[in-house]
Formats: C-alpha cells, structure tokens, sequence
C-alpha cells in the first residue's frame, strides 16, 4: 500500500512486551471516507495497534504515515502534532475528573492549541450540541452516565479537528441500554465521512459500518475485506466462525445482524 | 521513688500547692498568656514556613519520582530516606551549631528550623504527593496525550489538579506532625511556644505544670485551626459527583 493515498497507514508494526510478541507486521490503512473495523479475539493485539498509531504505545519497528507524510516519534513536536490529528476514544472514556463535559473538551484546544477562553469555550459547546449534550455542559463526569461520558470523550477528540479518529472498542464498557446513543453518533460520523478506524466486538455495529473488516488474532492480521465477502453466506472464513462464536455466546444482538443474510443459521439462532 | 532522675515530689508539691492558691495562680496564668502567645506567633511562622517549604520542593520531587527517569528517582528515593530517617533535633543540632563551629556562622534560629524542618517535610510530603500522583488513574494521562499534550501539560493541567485534591487529608496530617515537632526549636533558642512555656515555668516554679498544659493548649487550639481550615478547603474544591475528597 502506498501512504500517499491514506490519510493515516501503518506499515509493518511490530510490538512485544516482555518478550512475548503483541504485534507482528501489521500494517493498515485508512482513507478519505474510509471505516475500517478490527475484530478478533481480545488480546489479539487491536488495542496495543491503535495505540502504536498515535504513539501511546511505541512499536518496536515498523511505520506510521499521516497524510503520506512518515512520522518521526522521537521529534516531540511532530509527536504533539501527529496526536492532534488523530483522535482517539477509549474504552473507559478517560474523561478529566476534576473538569465538567465543557473544560474535558475545551482544555486541549486551550493548552495545545492556544486558543482564549472564550473561544475554546464556544468551541466546546459546538462540539457538545453535536453529540446532543450541550445540556450537560457544566456535569462533572462522575454526574454523568456511561453514555454521555463516551459522547463527551467524542465531543473532545472531534474539537482537535482530527483527520482520522480511533476508536478502542468505544461501547464495550457500557450498560447494553446506553450503547445505542453511543453508535449513533459513531454512525452520525461516519456518514459525515470521517476515517475511522474502530476496534470493537459489536459485529452489528462492525456490519453496518465498516467499508473493511480487518480480522486480527495473536498479534496478525489473519483475513481482511469487505463485509460483504467475509461474512458471505457459505464463506468459510475465520471471520465468520469468530462471528459465529459470538452468538453461541449468546450475544443475541449481534447474532441477529451477523446472520440475518445467511442461508445455514446457527443451532443456536433464535426463532423470529 | 528514691534514686529516680525525674523529679516526682517536687512536681507533685508544685502541683498541690497550685491548687492551694487556685485564685492567685490563675491570676497569675492569664497574666503570662501573653507571653505565651508572642510565642505562638513565631509557632505559626515556623510551621507555615516549614510547610510552604515542604510543597514547594516535595512536589516537585513526587513528579519526579513517578514520572522522572529513574537515575533521579534514585536521587529523590536516596533524599527521601536520609529525612525520613535523621531525628531534627539532630539535623538542627547539626547545622546551628556544626556551621557556627566550623564557619563561625550564626544561623538566624527561626530561617534554621524552617530550613530544617522544610527540608524533613519535602521528604514526608513527597510521599504524601506521590501516593496521590499514582492514584490518579492512568488513563487520563493517556487521554491528554492523545489530544496532543506534553507530558508536562498533561501532568501540571490534568493530574496535578487532582492529585492535589487527594493529597489535602495527608497534608492535614502533616501539619499536625509539624506543629508538634516544631517545639523542638527551643532546642536551637527559637522563641517558639516551648521556649517561653520553659523560660516561664523556670521563673514560675511553682506554676511550672500549668504553664506547660497551658502551652499544650495553645497547640491544640492551633492545630484544631488549622484543620479546620484545611476541612473548609477539601470542601470547597470538592469535585462534584464524587463522594470523597
């Protein structure tokens, strides 16, 4: 893959901890409009990639282009910049504490990007309207729920102006009635046409959303393409058993979706 | 008691005798308040003083010594060790009398002890302040480098902030500590509380008990201040939604 036709690539990554190898040659793209979805088994390395992306994490070797432009880690203003560009949403939030929804999204545009109160705070209540939580403006996060701390984390990635935005299985750590409000506004994004690259085991959401589906396990990419070709009916792919796994787990959700084109449902589909 | 070193009877006689003139020597008591209380003033210096120091450098240490490069976590661990574990009495012996002795220097006994006692609570306080750091959960740190902030914006905006928060119950409590200790500055002729109670109870021999539980009255009043201050703080900049600090 050429760098120059992505907004963000990742070029044979590779990370061990400890001796035990988290990444092996992994290398990804994402372009304009593009929503790429990592799934696999947890522990397979998503997490350790996407955050070998911004550098949370740094790879032992291998690349990171951004707008075809190669990323020197060791130079910290390329690094501060690099992580402005490409936003990032977590798992558990990691939403500031000690500020309300508004300071957790106008404090980076103050320090990093230096703009004055006033506008930072403008700029905050913008962000947050969109996410549809510009009532909540002055909620600490410990007032707010699962749901609306994920949508202020987004509101906070989104005020950098990112070009491309990660996101680490961002409904994993909510309620099951909080996760709709949540991937709505992640599909609000994508029709908006924002590069995504998502990690989740939601495979509705990973279905409907993704333009490729990227599947990882023990640190490889094992199988990657469409949607539509790995989750075929009779496609005999890794994906598909992964996915089909996931309901006789009875993630009754994502099996409904996972399956809903297939000839051969599994024993355990449940009847309409 | 025969052959003790601590002078019983003459306490217990004092001690009676004062109850035998109760009116007088009350009178007399509320007469040397005041000088007591000049004493106070120079308590609260010293301990102000001893704190402020104690932030001023101990905070800085604990950032070092959770997010430094580890040679001078090793220097910060090895500082922290000497104070934790050299009575003050000894480090204020040491540089009042060990500098006029070798440089001729007289030391002014208030900037001594604070000095002293700074330094012992940069020691104690670091700790206090590190325990905090490392409370704070680690991935706010990673939130704010994913927005693109440095290290050093991260810590002093986003986890500073709350550590400081945390860290108001240990700080209560090293107050406390510092104001006890403080009346070791009599030691070095420091015109603390302790002094003047020992210069009185001298003069005063007969009063001597009283003078003494007086002084130790004076220090509970100013420690009870104090953490009433610090309470009123803790309150004050509480993070809504949490139900502790």
């Amino acid at each position: 893959m050429n760098p120059e036709n992505y907004v963000l690539c990742a070029r044979n990554l590779h990370k061990s901890f400890a001796g035990k190898e988290i990444l092996h040659d992994v290398s990804v793209a994402v372009g304009k409009g593009e929503t790429k979805v990592l799934i696999g088994p947890s522990g397979g390395g998503k997490s350790t990639f996407l955050q070998c992306l911004n550098f949370l994490i740094h790879p032992d070797q291998g690349d990171v282009f951004l707008d075809g432009r190669k990323i020197n880690s060791a130079n910290k203003r390329e690094l501060y910049d690099l992580r402005q560009q490409v936003g990032m949403i977590f798992q558990d939030f990691n939403l500031f504490d000690h500020l309300t929804a508004e300071g957790n999204v106008s404090i980076a545009l103050r320090k990093v990007k230096g703009m004055s109160k006033k506008d930072a705070h403008a700029r905050a209540i913008h962000e947050l309207d969109r996410v549809g939580l510009s009532r909540r403006a002055d909620h600490y996060p410990a007032q707010l729920s699962g749901g609306q701390k994920q949508r202020v984390a987004i509101a906070r990635a989104l005020a950098m102006d990112p070009k491309v935005i990660l996101l680490d299985e961002p409904t994993s750590a909510l309620d099951p009635e909080l996760v709709g409000e949540v991937v709505a506004v992640i599909r609000k994004l994508a029709a908006g046409g924002m590069p995504m690259l998502l990690a989740t085991h939601q495979m509705d959401f990973a279905q409907a959303l993704a333009t490729e589906i990227i599947f990882m396990e023990k640190g490889r990419i094992i199988e990657q393409g469409v949607p539509e070709a790995l989750l075929a009916p009779g496609a005999r792919t890794r994906t598909q058993d992964f996915c089909l796994s996931l309901n006789q787990m009875g993630n009754q959700n994502s099996m409904q979706l996972c399956c809903h084109s297939q000839a051969a449902p599994s024993p355990s589909a449940p009847e309409e | 008691m025969q052959g003790s070193f601590f002078p019983y009877s003459i306490m217990i006689e004092a001690f009676s005798e004062f109850f035998a003139n109760l009116g007088d020597n009350l009178l007399l008591l509320v007469k040397l308040l005041p000088v007591l209380l000049k004493g106070s003033g120079i308590t609260v210096i010293v301990v102000a003083g001893a704190m402020l120091f104690g932030l001023t450098f101990g905070l800085p240490l604990s950032v070092v010594q959770v997010y430094g490069p580890k040679p001078l976590r090793w220097l910060v661990s090895i500082y922290v060790w000497f104070f934790r574990g050299t009575p003050i009495l000894v480090l204020l012996y040491l540089i009042f009398f060990g500098l006029f002795w070798m440089l001729n220097f007289h030391f002014n006994e208030i900037l001594a002890v604070i000095l002293i006692m700074g330094m012992t609570s940069t020691a104690y306080q670091s700790q206090i302040f590190r325990g905090s750091l490392q409370s704070i959960p680690a991935g706010q740190l990673k939130g704010a480098r994913s927005l693109g902030m440095s290290d050093f914006q991260a810590i002093r905006s986003i986890i500073l902030p709350q550590a400081l928060r945390i860290s108001i119950p240990g700080w209560s409590n090293e107050y406390s500590i510092i104001l006890k200790d403080s009346a070791l500055a009599y030691a070095v002729g420091c015109k603390e509380i302790m002094s003047y109670a020992k210069g009185l109870a001298i003069a005063n021999g007969n009063l001597a008990l009283a003078i003494y539980i007086l002084a130790g009255i004076i220090y509970l009043i100013i420690t009870i201040i104090g953490l009433w201050g610090l309470r009123r703080l803790q309150r004050k900049i509480r993070i809504p939604g949490y139900s502790h600090a």
